[in-house]
């Protein structure tokens, strides 16, 4: 059980932390529709486009993208594990 | 113009739906959206986590972030990247399934700027709740064939997380008729977005496929599709 779990994890840091920097860089569908007809003109930046991360890089570095990716895989399995953790139905012999 | 869009394309994994393509009204409008079906899916979620379930669940949420980053290649100079609403839906079930692509969705907006944050309950709407009910609604409607093998589940994986795609872009046709920016044609705008969303499809039904066959052979009991498969056979026998 555990053994999975843990298997689990690594994958999914080792996606992030390093085959994210093989990545396609180009325009994802819908980007890439909304450019070509106009619609992204209207597009505004992200509040937060100048935070920290921003972009998957770190202070618009993106030779960090792993690192990034890293520590969005950590903190969404510490917030959705742990939302979950707290909705889960407990056992009654509270095991 | 052209020149800046490169520029904003080469420094960025371009994900989601901007702040601005959708009126104030329409992204309002798709945050109260968002906003019921995720109470909804709350609400619901706590019947399906258990001590084996719940930290299922949060791996799966960490495992879709991952994957959301490897945009790959559908056409020249066009990437897609998976959505994940059917992957979490077959391996945690429908209501915990959104939710996980809901936190995602949330983070990458909050965290790494990635998707618009008057954009989200648009984001939210297409890929967490209709993606996810999609991909579910087609599971299950095939899980007969799912039981018969690694084929079989494969399989189901594929269709249900090629229609999810499909669908989730057509969520965001439905908003842009609704109150989107630019006045382009309604049939435009479907044709060229369903259209590059079916060649997306196909690279999210085989990473969904390949993902549900490995937790398949080795956690059999930890795909929430195939569990429900077994109680109704415990039932009947």
């Amino acid at each position: 059980m555990k053994r999975f779990f843990i298997g689990f994890a690594v994958v999914s840091l080792l996606l992030a932390g390093v085959v994210s920097y093989f990545a396609n860089s180009n325009p994802d569908g819908l980007d890439h529709v909304t450019e070509v007809h106009g619609i992204a003109e209207h597009a505004k930046e992200s509040p937060l486009s100048g935070s920290l991360f921003a972009d998957y890089a770190v202070g618009g570095d993106d030779r960090f993208t792993g690192v990034a990716g890293v520590l969005g895989v950590v903190v969404t399995l510490v917030l959705a594990g742990g939302l979950f953790w707290l909705l889960r139905k407990r056992s009654p012999q509270g095991k | 113009m052209f020149g800046n869009y490169r520029g904003r394309v080469s420094e960025t994994i371009a994900m989601h739906m901007s702040d601005g393509l959708l009126n104030a009204p329409t992204s309002l409008l798709f945050v109260v959206v968002a906003v019921v079906g995720v109470g909804v899916a709350l609400a619901k979620a706590r019947g399906d986590l258990d001590d084996r379930t719940a930290p299922m669940a949060g791996l799966v949420a960490a495992f879709v972030f991952a994957t959301q980053m490897l945009n790959f290649p559908v056409l020249p100079g066009v990437s897609g990247h998976l959505l994940g609403g059917a992957l979490a839906a077959i391996l945690v079930g429908p209501w915990v399934g959104a939710l996980c692509v809901t936190i995602v969705l949330v983070l990458q907006a909050l965290l790494f700027a990635d998707g618009g944050v008057t954009a989200l309950g648009a984001n939210v709407t297409n890929m967490a709740l209709i993606g996810t009910a999609t991909g579910y609604l087609i599971a299950v409607s095939l899980r007969r064939f799912a039981r018969k093998g690694k084929g079989g589940i494969a399989a189901v994986a594929f269709v249900s997380a090629l229609v999810n795609t499909v669908v989730a872009s057509a969520g965001f046709v439905v908003e842009y008729a609704i109150g989107g920016q630019g006045g382009v044609a309604f049939g435009t705008v479907a044709a060229a977005i369903i259209g590059v969303h079916v060649l997306i499809g196909i690279g999210e039904g085989l990473i969904t496929a390949a993902t549900v066959t490995a937790v398949t052979a080795v956690r059999p009991d930890l795909v929430y599709l195939l569990r429900g498969a077994e109680q109704k056979l415990e039932l009947r026998a």
